[in-house]
């Protein structure tokens, strides 16, 4: 059986960590956002700003990893005013999610065609290298797989080490929480939900921008239209996926990965020629999906997810 | 007593919602170890001045003196800085963090590294075993009863090292054993020299607890006095401004069977039993009262005859005829009016006006609806006139209905239910929560209902309030329907039995 052969080589893991990183960084943005109470639909207009705005800022001159914080500032100014608009003044989250979806990607486009206005093909940056870890990489199998990969994917790993940190083990991730679940608790603690929110939204957003820069920046070499193409629709399932924990979001993260890793060299099979290549392409939104419907059972919403909070109100 | 030191004063505080005068010049002292109550109806402007010295409103005049100190209005951390805990009638506790989490929220700087959980929970430990709050700290709050909730807001307060305690009725949500428990945990905190104030609508609790007395009526101080030199008519007279007396009705007169249930079975929900062969005779001009321990089947019957579920077997008969497509539309246009068991869930929507409210039941018909269209003027003038006549206090017909005291929304409730003359009453549980003022009020409503003919179904797991009221008493126990008894002719011991389900075997 060829997929046996395709779960066997190590650069078949080595893709999947590599499609699972930005899916990791802008899922940990998501799932800061919700916890504290604020559901961001702006992730996938995000995400296409922050592969623009660290691709062009690299392009302009700066180092990559400048380009990394350029990235995380834009999507971090986009999540100021989503935060804005929802947590202040508790317009409907919704609405204004999708409102910053379009206005972030068309920003996105705009920009491009000021900055690039004769281009036909977009330029090409020197991206991210693979970085082999000493020791590690040089272990059969594993080392090619899992420690042959470039900054931004083990700065991805690290981020839900630091999320689920942070989120479990200080007094800051317990207000956030809390202001998640019940905000009058906070509130009642003299802490300003508000602040908390609109804190939570921008840091989010920054990692969404970051999960994008990812793909102009490490998983290729250049920024195109279209090219998040809904992975921030898809981060949106993986919170929910991995029932509001970091853990097991990049769990959900991975499989999802897997499953795009293997559609691909599925198509290249004996079996590829006589199946349309739609339906390999469709295989990992159609296991996703089933996979959401069998783990999100019994999860635990944040109670006051989308609701917003009014001092002073009953 | 007076002598004592005082540890909280409030002077002249004033607050105004709209038309509403909630507070009006309210002033008092607290001292040291001492428990005072603060005893007045819904709707008196009890849980308005907490949140006032809470700082969640700002008054419009009055300051706050904590041990000496003026606090700012409108901040919420100064009360808690200053020492004095709340517990609310609300918790304020986050159900997916645990015990120990939920009393460490904010009590750290918070970009601190650790939360100090070791050291956290030998404190907690401590407290809970110092003032008898047993508690699991590493429980979830959504998995924890509500009297354990309610510890962990005690012990929330205590943690942040309150000198002043206020308990905003606390009792409400407590079953009896619970509220004593609570009472012995007071006593310790007082003997330790922590003061408290005990907000309440329940004289007997009142009496039981506290060493002095505020009353409040109508966002006025109505009156002072130290528990020991008053009694419970004195404290009921100073806070409804009357003579209270409890309706003691002369039996009704029976008329024609308006509703009939033949061999009526229903299936289970949950842990809701259903019914099972049940027959049971609605009468004008008679109370039924259904008596029984809370989930034996008083929600079925309850939903039955609102139209809300239909026989699974056996007949349902609105006068004399058998009814088929059972179904609220069908049962309003029957003629029966509801007062539900939850006013909050079912009997209102919260974020909806009065106005709206009020025609819940009636818009698509006339008067409210001509054509197809709302008319709002007229939907209006009735909502103005159940406020008026049923003197539900509010700041207008505009005003959504979840700024209502409980009273005042099932006031509400009830004139919607009353003004459409209804020929059967649904009243379950009507008095729930309700303060002396407004829970004779609604009784009194219901037995002139039912001298004007109707057939008031009265469901109450108060045995007192089912004997009083009631003509003929059932009781329900598991889903079964005992025969009729005569009013009085039963003693609540004989009804208990029944209640535990007993009797059944023996008339089998």
């Amino acid at each position: 059986m060829e997929i046996f052969e395709i779960l066997l080589s190590a650069s078949f893991w080595a893709a999947v960590l590599r499609i699972a990183s930005p899916l990791i960084l802008a899922t940990m943005g998501e799932l800061i956002c919700e916890r504290a109470g604020v559901l961001n639909l702006g992730i996938e207009g995000i995400m296409v700003f922050g592969a623009f705005a660290g691709w062009i800022a690299v392009y302009a001159g700066l180092g990559l990893w400048p380009g990394v914080l350029v990235a995380f500032a834009s999507g971090a100014m986009f999540g100021l005013v989503h935060a804005t608009l929802t947590v202040p003044f508790g317009l409907s989250q919704h609405v204004v999610g999708l409102g910053i979806t379009l206005l972030a990607t068309s920003s996105a486009y705009y920009a491009y065609r000021l900055a690039l206005p004769q281009v036909t093909s977009p330029p090409r940056i020197t991206p991210f290298q693979p970085l082999n870890i000493p020791v590690l990489s040089d272990i059969p199998f594993l080392g090619p797989a899992l420690f042959s990969q470039t900054a931004l994917t083990y700065l991805a790993f690290a981020s839900v080490a630091v999320v689920a940190l942070v989120l479990f083990r200080t007094p800051l991730g317990l207000a956030l929480r809390a202001a998640g679940e019940n905000p009058a608790a906070v509130e009642a603690q003299g802490l300003s939900v508000t602040a908390l929110r609109m804190g939570a939204v921008m840091v989010g957003s920054g990692l969404m921008a970051v999960g994008g820069a990812f793909l102009t920046m490490s998983a290729f070499d250049s920024f195109f239209f279209e090219m998040v193409n809904g992975r921030g629709w898809i981060c949106i399932a993986l919170v929910v996926f991995g029932a509001w924990m970091p853990g097991k979001a990049l769990l959900g993260a991975l499989l999802f990965a897997g499953f795009d890793a293997l559609q691909i060299r599925m198509q290249q099979t004996p079996m590829g020629a006589h199946v349309p290549y739609q339906v390999f392409l469709m295989v990992p939104y159609v296991l996703s999906i089933l996979a959401l419907v069998l783990m999100s059972r019994r999860v635990e919403v944040p109670a006051a997810l989308m609701v917003p909070y009014n001092r002073g109100e009953r | 007593m007076t002598g004592r030191e005082v540890v909280l004063r409030l002077e002249g505080i004033t607050k105004r919602f709209g038309k509403l005068t909630a507070n009006d010049a309210i002033g008092f002292a607290l001292h040291r170890g001492e428990v005072l109550a603060l005893l007045g109806e819904n709707g008196a402007g009890k849980t308005t001045l907490m949140n006032i010295l809470f700082g969640h409103y700002t008054a419009d005049s009055g300051t706050v003196e904590v041990f000496g100190k003026m606090l700012p209005p409108g901040a919420p951390g100064a009360a808690l800085a200053a020492g004095v805990g709340m517990v609310h009638q609300h918790f304020t506790l986050a159900g997916n963090l645990t015990v120990l989490e939920n009393i460490l929220l904010g009590t750290r700087p918070l970009f601190g590294p650790g939360l100090g959980r070791a050291e956290a929970r030998a404190r907690v430990e401590r407290l809970s075993r110092d003032f008898g709050l047993a508690v699991h700290a590493d429980a979830k709050v959504k998995t924890l009863s509500v009297g354990e909730r309610q510890r962990v807001e005690i012990l929330k307060a205590l943690y942040r090292e309150a000198r002043i305690l206020i308990l905003d009725e606390p009792t409400a949500v407590l079953t009896p054993q619970e509220s004593e428990a609570l009472f012995a945990t007071l006593k310790r905190a007082v003997a330790q020299g922590l003061s408290i104030i005990f907000i309440s609508h329940k004289l007997h609790e009142v009496m039981a607890v506290s060493d002095r007395v505020v009353v409040l009526r109508h966002g006025k101080v109505a009156g002072e006095v130290a528990t020991a030199q008053t009694d419970r008519h004195l404290l009921a007279e100073l806070m409804v401004g009357a003579e209270v007396a409890l309706p003691h009705p002369a039996p009704g007169i029976a008329g024609a069977t308006l509703m009939e249930l033949r061999d009526v079975s229903t299936p289970a929900e949950g842990n809701r039993s259903g019914l099972c062969r049940v027959s049971l005779a609605l009468r004008a001009g008679q109370i039924t009262g259904l008596a029984g321990v809370s989930g034996n089947g008083q929600g079925a019957l309850a939903d039955l005859v609102s139209g809300l579920i239909a026989p699974e077997s056996g007949a349902l008969l609105v006068g004399g005829a058998e009814v088929s497509g059972w179904s609220p539309r069908a049962a309003l246009a029957a003629g029966v009016g509801r007062i539900p068991e939850d006013r909050h869930a079912t009997g209102s929507i919260a974020d909806f006006t009065l106005t709206e409210n009020a025609v819940l039941e009636g818009y698509a018909q006339a008067p409210f609806s001509r054509r197809g269209w709302i008319d709002w003027r007229r939907a209006r003038a009735h909502a103005e006139a159940i406020i008026a006549k049923y003197d539900v206090r509010c700041p207008g017909p505009e005003a959504r209905i979840r700024l209502l005291s409980g009273g005042n929304m099932q006031k509400l409730i009830l004139g919607r239910a009353l003004e459409a003359t209804p020929r059967i009453i649904l009243a379950n549980q009507p008095v729930r929560g309700l303060d002396i003022g407004a829970l004779t009020y609604v009784q009194e409503r219901l037995i002139a209902a039912r001298d004007a003919g109707a057939a008031v179904l009265l469901i109450s797991e108060d045995l007192d309030e089912i004997r009083v009221l009631s003509d003929v008493i059932h009781v329900i126990s598991a889903g079964r329907l005992s025969p009729p008894f005569a009013r009085g002719s039963k003693t609540p011991a004989e009804l208990g039995v029944w209640m535990a389900g007993q009797g059944f075997a023996d008339a089998a």
